[in-house]
């Protein structure tokens, strides 16, 4: 199966990465390379197959007891931008964007 | 790199203890030789953090606690013992980066449970290691800040995601170091640097505070000169941790008896799938040579067959992307890291991650999203699933019928020249066909060294089953013993 330049755009897009031409033709192509080796996984039976392991004693659960491993520093003091008790990011869209209908944040993930 | 015979991690930590060598010189002993040989033109660039004013100050408070240690008979077992870390395993003194400009500088807010328990022990935290960006590489070349070089020939590589971790002991400026292995990161570059490398069983060692990468394949395990040297800080690091879930409720095993337990009886499996006709001629013979040893040692070889193993990289270039995709989600430059300069929320992710990311990392990050994406979910990530209970069952197959440890070539070559495999990353990917199976099965794995080629190292690489970390180590001490590799 073969990627075309524009779902690998599309792709990139799901993972908020924004690509430059010469980019997209250079990740296109090593994608496909890569791709052309999975596809010995085609036609596999798989069926059958059991679990990989299986945990002796399920998934366990903690106490529900909040500060198992208390922060050494707030988080105010990593944070590129902190303000009032919350993280602070450049507003989704600006007013105008808003305004007309036009997704401004679709269109610049691309 | 030094040549000279150097005290085990045991020994050191017992003459620490007993006041015959303090950790202040241990301290001082690892800053002078990372100016020596990892610094500078030429140096290795294993170290990505080093503080040696701060080493200086933990080195004493060490030294003194040990006068009360030994006032009160107690002897921490890894008494200023100089460990280096991993630089994606969290630290509170020294930045974590995961050798990536996303985390340039980053300072954790908690400390990993395997350093918590290094620091208890009594080690001396050396400082943090170079490695490729985020764990996704073979050859600590993607890393942000620079490759490390092999410390057996400056223009090779020392193997990855843990070179500098590898390199670091390699070098003799320290004895024992963290690193992380998902597909093979600490078994590759072992064999590459020629030291001893181990890979616990998935669960075996707490992963609270090791930056995922892919989180059903990650372990942390530990580097040595050699085996008994690596299997005494594994010893330390590993057990239960309520604060990780998939760390199982088991208490650390204990090692020390294996270590010189011998091969009489032991039943190794080795699997024709890994000798394949292109392997390299040397490495067959190496490896041949240690089997043939295993053998004197009164070993029992016998041939199996590990069937799938040809699928084995397709099905972890499905599954590690597609599990880094997620994981590597949340740098998007809104509550830590880098983040980009942007008008709007969505170009800072945009941005932060297109800056932040290096090549092979948005390249895997993209495989992954499309593995992961609907329409194709089924075809590759529920396929390669299927496939991976496929490998697991392999190995499941084999010791139940009897063998106790498998034994391959750790690498189907020695260390490549910097820059060698850049260009062509499935040419990259196949530098872990060797080690892959044992991260899908969630065995342990160890790599040996068993000899060289030229001057470049050779790695034999030790298979077991779940929690049988004691035949583990027995297995790779023996193999340690019949090659002569156990020299410091």
């Amino acid at each position: 199966m073969t990627v075309t330049p524009e779902t690998v755009r599309q792709v990139a897009a799901l993972a908020r990465l924004s690509l430059g031409a010469e980019e997209l033709a250079a990740l296109t192509a090593q994608l496909n390379g890569i791709l052309e080796h999975m596809e010995a996984l085609t036609g596999v039976e798989t069926a059958g197959a059991g679990p990989v392991a299986e945990p002796a004693d399920g998934a366990p659960l903690r106490e529900d007891q909040p500060g198992a491993d208390p922060l050494a520093v707030h988080p105010a003091e990593l944070a590129p931008d902190f303000a009032d008790g919350f993280f602070t990011v450049p507003r989704l869209a600006s007013h105008a964007d808003a305004d007309d209908g036009t997704d401004a944040a679709a269109g610049e993930a691309g | 790199m030094s040549r000279r015979p150097e005290p085990g991690v045991r020994e050191r930590a017992a003459a620490t203890a007993a006041g015959q060598a303090t950790a202040a010189r241990a301290a001082r002993d690892v800053t002078s030789r990372i100016a020596r040989t990892d610094r500078g033109e030429g140096g290795l660039n294993a170290f990505v953090s080093h503080d040696p004013e701060l080493l200086a100050e933990r080195a004493a408070g060490l030294d003194h606690e040990m006068d009360r240690s030994r006032e009160q008979g107690r002897a921490p077992r890894l008494a200023g013992v100089p460990v280096a870390i991993k630089d994606n395993l969290c630290t509170l003194d020294l930045p974590t980066t995961c050798g990536s400009r996303m985390l340039e500088g980053f300072r954790s807010p908690y400390e990993a449970t395997v350093v918590r328990r290094l620091r208890e022990a009594g080690a001396l935290i050396a400082g943090k290691t170079n490695m490729d960006e985020f764990g996704m590489g073979s050859s600590t070349e993607t890393s942000a800040f620079g490759p490390t070089r092999n410390p057996h020939a400056l223009d090779r590589v020392p193997g990855g995601s843990s070179g500098g971790s590898a390199a670091a002991v390699a070098a003799g400026i320290v004895p024992a170091a963290l690193g992380s292995d998902t597909g093979g990161s600490i078994r590759q570059p072992a064999a590459l640097c020629g030291v001893v490398g181990i890979k616990p069983t998935y669960g075996a060692v707490s992963r609270y505070g090791l930056v995922a990468f892919a989180s059903s394949l990650d372990q942390v395990g530990v580097f040595g000169r050699t085996v008994d040297d690596a299997a005494a800080v594994l010893e330390v690091v590993a057990g239960h941790d309520p604060l990780d879930s998939t760390c199982a409720d088991r208490p650390a095993p204990v090692l020390s008896g294996a270590v010189d337990a011998g091969a009489d009886g032991l039943v190794v499996g080795v699997p024709e799938e890994y000798f394949p006709q292109d392997l390299d001629p040397g490495v067959r013979r190496l490896a041949e040579d240690a089997i043939e040893g295993l053998a004197r040692e009164g070993a029992d070889i016998r041939s199996i067959s590990l069937p799938h193993t040809r699928l084995a990289i397709p099905t972890y270039y499905i599954i590690a992307p597609a599990e880094a995709s997620s994981n590597l989600a949340r740098y998007d430059g809104a509550r830590y890291g880098f983040r980009a300069v942007a008008d709007t929320a969505a170009a800072m992710y945009a941005r932060t991650r297109s800056a932040g990311f290096g090549a092979e990392v948005k390249r895997r990050i993209l495989l992954g999203t499309y593995a992961l994406s609907a329409g194709y979910y089924d075809r590759y990530y529920g396929r390669a699933q299927g496939v991976r209970a496929l490998i697991a069952q392999d190995f499941n197959t084999a010791f139940a019928a009897g063998v106790q440890v498998i034994f391959t070539p750790a690498t189907p070559g020695v260390a490549f020249r910097i820059g060698e495999r850049v260009d062509n990353p499935y040419d990259m990917y196949l530098a872990d066909v060797f080690t892959v199976t044992a991260n899908l099965a969630g065995i342990p794995g160890a790599s040996v060294p068993i000899g060289t080629l030229g001057d470049l190292p050779v790695g034999g690489q030790l298979l077991a089953d779940r929690w049988q970390e004691p035949l583990l180590v027995r297995a790779a001490s023996a193999v340690e013993r019949a090659v002569g590799s156990g020299a410091r």
